[in-house]
């Protein structure tokens, strides 16, 4: 199978929207785009140890002038609910990139609980949810949910599907 | 025992244009208390999130020192924050955790530390410059004098009488918050 295009293509989208600081709980998903990241010298990249710490992390870069984006699996959701207190009342833009897990041919009946209350549990924080269920779909959805994050102020989460991505499969 | 507001006013006097998070609760009450400034970025909330504020801002802003000020608490809520930080190593970071061994916002219940864990030594272990346990008002001196020139990042748990202080209710409106420190800190640049 070759590599897909869009995480190139998504890593292009966040250098021309600004962003300076990468932070990330890794996923597969999200492996190339980490990759270009820590490769540019120009960028901060923070491995993180839970997710909600680029909560915290992304508003003080913000209150310092520079724009980041966290990277997460959708299983890290949940990790950042009441962190999110900060930039939902202090209006801070706030841009997340979530490789899903639990939907489409998820194999681990784990990942589901928390893959299906991805996006209310976002929602009912006040986070903005844009998804992308088809390759193609994906860097627009980026470009948009950078848009929506830093020129209105607001959350936005960027849910790529796993029918995006491709179920991953459990090597037995 | 050091008192926490007389520990965070001798900390702040000589802060120069120093950036300032704190921790929510009594750290937040008593630099408003002791010390306000547009340059103070006060947390009423999202409990163990102050030091990674402080270190998305220290990478934003690596010409300015930037102070921490948080409760045991909070910091025991981030701890994972301390091996993040000692992997990036922020230079310019420093945090003070005003310890009394309380969640005196609660009903004063026994934190870890009051058990014995302790943070000075946990930051040591994750890759800290610095990192001490302060208890008396030479060691105070010696902390007020490295805290804004020494190479970070920088941990300090200064253990404090556990009498709380009286209540300061600053301002807690996010968005002010938020404006008047980019305004002060960025200039126009805060509304680019």
């Amino acid at each position: 199978m070759t590599a897909p295009a869009w995480p190139d293509a998504i890593y292009d989208e966040l250098l021309a929207a600004g962003v300076k600081q990468v932070a990330y709980v890794p996923d597969a998903g999200h492996r190339r785009l980490i990759e270009l990241a820590q490769a540019n010298a120009g960028l901060t990249t923070v491995v993180l140890t839970t997710e909600e710490e680029g909560i915290g992390l992304l508003a003080g870069a913000y209150l310092g002038g520079e724009r980041g984006v966290l990277l997460m699996q959708s299983s890290g959701v949940g990790n950042c609910i009441n962190a999110l207190a900060l930039p939902a009342e202090c209006r801070i833009p706030l841009l997340m990139l979530v490789t899903m897990r639990g939907e489409w041919g998820e194999f681990n009946p784990w990942q589901v609980a928390m893959g299906q209350a991805t996006a209310p549990a976002l929602e009912a924080m006040g986070v903005i949810v844009l998804r992308a269920d088809d390759a193609g779909e994906i860097v627009e959805a980026v470009r948009a949910g950078a848009g929506l994050a830093f020129d209105s102020g607001r959350m936005v989460a960027v849910l790529i599907g796993q029918r995006a991505i491709g179920a991953k499969v459990f090597r037995k | 025992m050091l008192e926490r507001r007389a520990v965070t006013a001798q900390l702040l006097r000589r802060r120069g244009e120093a950036l300032v998070v704190t921790g929510l609760g009594s750290p937040t009450y008593d630099a408003f208390a002791v010390a306000d400034s547009p340059l103070n970025f006060y947390l009423w909330g999202a409990m163990g999130s102050a030091s990674m504020v402080g270190l998305g801002l220290a990478s934003a802003q690596t010409g300015r020192r930037v102070v921490v000020i948080t409760g045991d608490g909070e910091m025991l809520m981030g701890l994972g924050s301390l091996a993040t930080i000692g992997v990036r190593r922020p230079r310019n970071l420093a945090i003070v955790v005003i310890d009394n061994g309380l969640y005196a916002e609660t009903g004063m219940q026994r934190t870890h530390t009051a058990h014995g864990v302790d943070l000075a030594a946990v930051a040591r272990a994750c890759g800290f410059a610095a990192a001490e346990t302060v208890r008396t008002p030479g060691e105070l001196a010696a902390l007020e004098r490295s805290l804004y020139d020494a190479p970070g990042p920088l941990f300090a748990a200064v253990k404090v009488a556990p009498e709380p202080t009286k209540i300061e209710l600053g301002p807690r409106d996010g968005p002010y918050l938020r404006s008047r420190f980019r305004e002060t800190l960025l200039g126009d640049a805060a509304h680019r």
